[in-house]
C-alpha cells in the first residue's frame, strides 16, 4: 500500500493538514491499519521533496501552529498514474499457515489440530466483520472494506479445508524429501 | 428482545437447549449419513452447521426439524421426543413450532408472494384478510417492499428467497431450520437475505440452525458445528 499516494488523493479535494489527514485515512478506510501521526508528517515532508506537494500556509486557529499541503501539478499527474496502474496479482503470497503446517509436520507436530484451532479463530474474526458490517447504520465504506477482508480470510479457509483433506499425503512428501 | 439480551441469552451456558439431538444415526440405502451425530440448539442462537459435501448436515437438519425419523439416537423439544410422535402430531409441531427454509424456497408457484407468506397462516385457522395483513408485514420487515403481488417466477431469486424466510417466520416459531438458503444466489442476494434473516431471526428471538458450505454465510451465526463424516468432533464445535 502506497501511504504517499493515499495521501496525495486524500490531497486531490483540496488543502489538508496532517492531522486532518489522518483522520480521513481512517474514515475512508476503517479496516486499514491507522496511519501514525509520524508517519503522515514525513511522508507529507518527501512529498514536497519530490515536487508532488507543496506548503499551502499555516494557520493556527488559537491552538499550536497547523501546516496545511496541497498537490501540484506534478502530484496530480503522479495520482493519475498510480490509480491507474495494474496492481500486480500477488506472485508469490507470503503464507504463514502454510510454513506451520510443513514445520509441524517436520518437527513431528500435530498439523491438523493446528489447522482446526487456526480454523476457529479465521472464523472468529469473520464473525467480527461480520457483525461490524450488518450493524444498524453501517455505512459502504465500512461494508465495503469488511467484505474484502472477509473475501480473504474466506480463502484461506478454503485452502485449509483442502490442505487438511490432504495432510497425510503432504505429510509423507514432507518427511521424504 | 434486544440485541444484547439475545448475546446473553445465546451465550450463556445455563439455559437447556431448546432442542437436543443425541446420538443420531440415519442411512439412506447403505450410506450411512449420521454416524452419532449430538448438538444442541439454544433458544434465540443462530447456530450454522457446516461440513464437506456428504458430510451429513441436510439430514442432521431434517431430523432435528422432524421432517425425517432417525434410526437410532433422539431429538428433544420441549420435553418431547421427536422420533417418537405420531406422525400427526409431528406435522402440526412443524407447523406451530418451525419453520424450514430450502435452498431453492419452494414457494408456491401459483400464489402471489403474499398468499405464498399468508399460507402457514391460513392452515393455522387465521382468516384470510388477518394473514394476509401479517403477511405483508412480515414481507416488508424482509426488505420485499412493492413485490406482494408477483409470483415466484416473476421475482429474483433473492427476493423469492426473503419471502420464503418470511413465511418461514410468519407463525413466530421457536425454530427456524434452513439449509442452504443462500446456495443458489450472488454474493449480494446472499448479503441481503442472511442479514434480513439474522436481523429478524434475532428481533424475534427465533433460534436458527443454519446449514451452510460457505463460511461467509456461516459467519452470520453465533457459533459453528461442523459435521465430519456424520458426527460431530468436540474439537469442530467452535464457539
Amino acid at each position: 500500500m502506497s501511504t504517499r499516494h493515499i495521501l496525495l488523493g486524500l490531497l486531490a479535494s483540496g488543502p489538508s493538514h496532517g492531522y486532518d489527514l489522518k483522520r480521513r485515512h481512517d474514515e475512508r478506510f476503517p479496516q486499514a491499519r491507522p496511519l501514525a501521526y509520524g508517519q503522515v508528517y514525513t511522508t507529507l515532508q518527501r512529498l514536497v521533496r519530490d515536487g508532488l506537494a507543496e506548503v499551502d500556509g499555516t494557520a493556527s486557529d488559537g491552538g499550536p501552529e497547523r501546516t496545511a499541503y496541497r498537490a501540484t501539478d506534478e502530484g496530480a499527474r503522479e495520482l493519475e498514474r498510480w490509480a491507474g496502474e495494474i496492481a500486480p496479482p500477488a506472485p508469490f503470497v507470503t503464507n504463514e499457515i502454510f510454513a506451520k503446517v510443513v514445520v509441524s509436520i517436520l518437527t513431528g507436530g500435530d498439523a491438523g489440530a493446528y489447522l482446526l484451532a487456526q480454523r476457529a479463530a479465521h472464523m472468529g474474526r469473520m464473525r467480527e466483520l461480520t457483525a461490524l458490517k450488518t450493524a444498524p447504520g453501517a455505512d459502504l465504506t465500512t461494508v465495503l472494506s469488511a467484505d474484502y477482508a472477509l473475501s480473504h480470510l474466506d480463502a484461506d479457509l478454503r485452502w485449509m479445508t483442502t490442505t487438511a483433506a490432504r495432510l497425510t499425503t503432504l505429510t509423507t512428501e514432507v518427511r521424504t524429501a | 428482545m434486544t440485541h444484547g439480551d439475545t448475546a446473553t441469552a445465546t451465550h450463556g451456558t445455563a439455559a437447556p437447549p431448546l432442542l437436543t439431538a443425541r446420538d443420531l444415526v440415519k442411512a439412506h440405502g447403505r450410506t450411512e449419513a449420521l454416524r452419532g451425530a449430538s448438538l444442541g440448539l439454544r433458544a434465540g442462537e443462530i447456530l450454522a452447521v457446516t461440513g464437506a459435501s456428504g458430510s451429513g448436515k441436510s439430514t442432521l437438519l431434517h431430523c432435528l426439524a422432524g421432517i425425517v425419523r432417525p434410526d437410532a439416537g433422539s431429538v428433544t423439544y420441549g420435553g418431547l421426543r421427536l422420533e417418537e410422535l405420531p406422525e400427526k402430531r409431528l406435522s402440526e409441531l412443524r407447523r406451530t413450532d418451525f419453520g424450514v427454509v430450502f435452498q431453492f424456497g419452494q414457494l408456491i408457484p401459483e400464489l402471489t408472494a403474499v398468499d405464498n407468506v399468508a399460507l402457514p397462516l391460513l392452515l393455522a385457522g387465521t382468516t384470510r384478510a388477518e394473514a394476509r395483513a401479517r403477511a405483508g408485514e412480515w414481507l416488508e420487515r424482509f426488505g420485499v417492499r412493492g413485490q406482494e403481488e408477483l409470483r415466484p417466477g416473476e421475482m429474483s431469486g433473492g427476493q423469492a428467497q426473503r419471502a420464503a424466510l418470511a413465511r418461514a417466520l410468519v407463525t413466530g416459531p421457536k425454530a427456524v431450520f434452513a439449509d442452504e438458503p443462500t446456495g443458489a444466489l450472488d454474493s449480494l442476494a446472499t448479503e441481503q437475505v442472511m442479514t434480513a434473516l439474522a436481523h429478524t431471526a434475532r428481533e424475534s428471538g427465533t433460534a436458527v440452525l443454519l446449514v451452510t458450505h460457505d463460511a461467509q454465510v456461516a459467519a452470520y451465526a453465533d457459533r459453528e458445528v461442523r459435521l465430519r463424516d456424520g458426527a460431530v468432533s468436540p474439537l469442530e464445535v467452535t464457539a
